[in-house]
């Protein structure tokens, strides 16, 4: 349990240190969301009806951004190596990285959400509605992303080609996430059953993504 | 405690880097691993660290804590130091003393003991490279690991520190560690020599 407190305050204080990822999430999803408007126009009933959608899209593309990083600096610098030594298991360890991850750069994301809302001209429950489902939801992007991101390393590819892997499996979290905001915001659907299936996605991933994760890190050693 | 090799086969990129290798070091033992530039010296070293898969043979260790595997019972000083920029020092190597865990010492006293005690709140992105290397040196003695399996030790270092590090290795033999080290040049203590690849 120690050493994985001590992964997940290791990551956390570099992220949050200067050329850390976790700013550079956050100001990017700000922008994406505060270009919309200009983007759109000044409709003010097309934005509050687009509104969930582009926090959505915006929330998801900051998410991958630093993602594609998460093994790549360890693997550059040997961390990994000892990492796959230790005698912490590997998909633990790779749980407690994208832990990490998501508290240092998807938590953010979710406290900007009420801010972002005004801009997109959401009432204070449409706001709330679309806060709660990426609560819900960004966890499965942070650990199906990090399938992507144990890829890159094990391929030597970062960047491009994390996006092209991730991008399809986060396809359902955007379906569920925008029509549970949705639903709260303008109906007819309940709430609630897109919300369970956002929040049975990101269960899912909780259990997956660290073992595929780690079944590609050690089929990656050289 | 003996760290055993048998036949042990390396192919690396389709490459047969080396075959047939057999090894042996006990404790108090140095083996030091000499051969020409590509010859699977590293490779020789990730194998026993678990980091590579040995495509014949088998490496075993008998006599070491049979509730944990051979790479749990190893330090592994590669050529990269596993060292962050953003952190500083100290917090670099607490970092890795509380992930490895087990028996462990008082990190403030390795960071004496390798010379760098005075710089222990210093990012590590301001430190040289033979700074590096003894932050890397002072986690092999804040977390105690029987086998110790060193990749050019004293790469980028002084000559006091080359001077040190043969005194961190004799401690450790003298403590019933063993030790395999890849080296070029020699290693400043008493050890076995395992010649791979043929003549240098």
């Amino acid at each position: 349990m120690t050493a994985l407190s001590a992964l997940v305050r290791r990551d956390i204080r570099i992220a949050l240190r200067v050329g850390g990822g976790a700013l550079i999430g956050v100001l990017f999803f700000l922008t994406v969301v505060v270009l919309m408007p200009f983007a759109v126009g000044p409709d003010l009933a097309l934005l509050s009806r687009l509104g969930p959608a582009i926090l959505w899209l915006g929330a998801l593309l900051a998410s991958l951004l630093t993602l594609d990083r998460l093994f790549m600096a360890d693997h550059d610098d040997g961390s990994l190596d000892l990492i796959t030594m230790s005698r912490t298991p590997l998909e633990l360890a790779c749980a407690a990285k994208a832990l990490a991850h998501w508290l240092a750069a998807g938590l953010p994301l979710i406290v900007a959400t009420p801010v972002l809302g005004l801009l997109l001209n959401l009432d204070m429950v449409a706001t709330g509605a679309v806060a709660l489902t990426l609560l819900a939801g960004t966890p499965a992007l942070t650990f199906t992303g990090m399938i992507g991101a144990a890829l890159a390393v094990t391929l030597h590819r970062g960047g491009l080609l994390m996006a092209v892997l991730v991008l399809p499996l986060s396809i359902p979290v955007l379906i569920f996430g925008v029509a549970a905001s949705q639903a709260a915001i303008v109906g007819p659907m309940t709430f609630g059953a897109p919300f369970s299936i956002l929040c049975a996605l990101s269960l899912v991933s909780l259990v997956i993504g660290p073992f595929a994760a780690a079944a590609s890190l050690r089929h990656g050693l050289d | 405690m003996q760290l055993a090799g048998r036949g042990v086969v390396c192919v690396r990129g389709g490459r047969e880097v080396f075959s047939g290798l057999d090894f042996e070091a006990t404790s108090g033992e140095a083996v030091a691993v000499v051969g020409r530039n590509g010859s699977g010296k590293t490779s020789l070293l990730r194998l026993i660290a678990g980091l590579l898969i040995p495509a014949g043979g088998t490496i075993a260790l008998d006599g070491g804590d049979a509730e944990l595997t051979l790479p749990e019972q190893c330090h592994y000083l590669g050529h990269r130091d596993a060292l962050k920029p953003a952190l500083s020092v100290a917090e670099n190597l607490s970092f890795w003393a509380d992930f490895l865990g087990g028996e462990r010492l008082d990190a403030a006293e390795s960071l004496a003991t390798v010379g760098l005690d005075h710089a222990a709140d210093l990012p590590a992105a301001f430190l040289s490279a033979g700074q590096r290397r003894r932050l890397s040196l002072a986690r092999l003695l804040t977390v105690r690991r029987p086998v110790w399996l060193l990749d050019e030790p004293t790469n980028a270092l002084d000559v006091a520190g080359q001077d040190m590090v043969g005194g961190l290795m004799r401690e450790h033999l003298a403590r019933g560690g063993l030790i395999i080290a890849a080296t070029h040049a020699p290693l400043g203590i008493d050890s076995r020599q395992l010649r791979i690849g043929g003549a240098v």
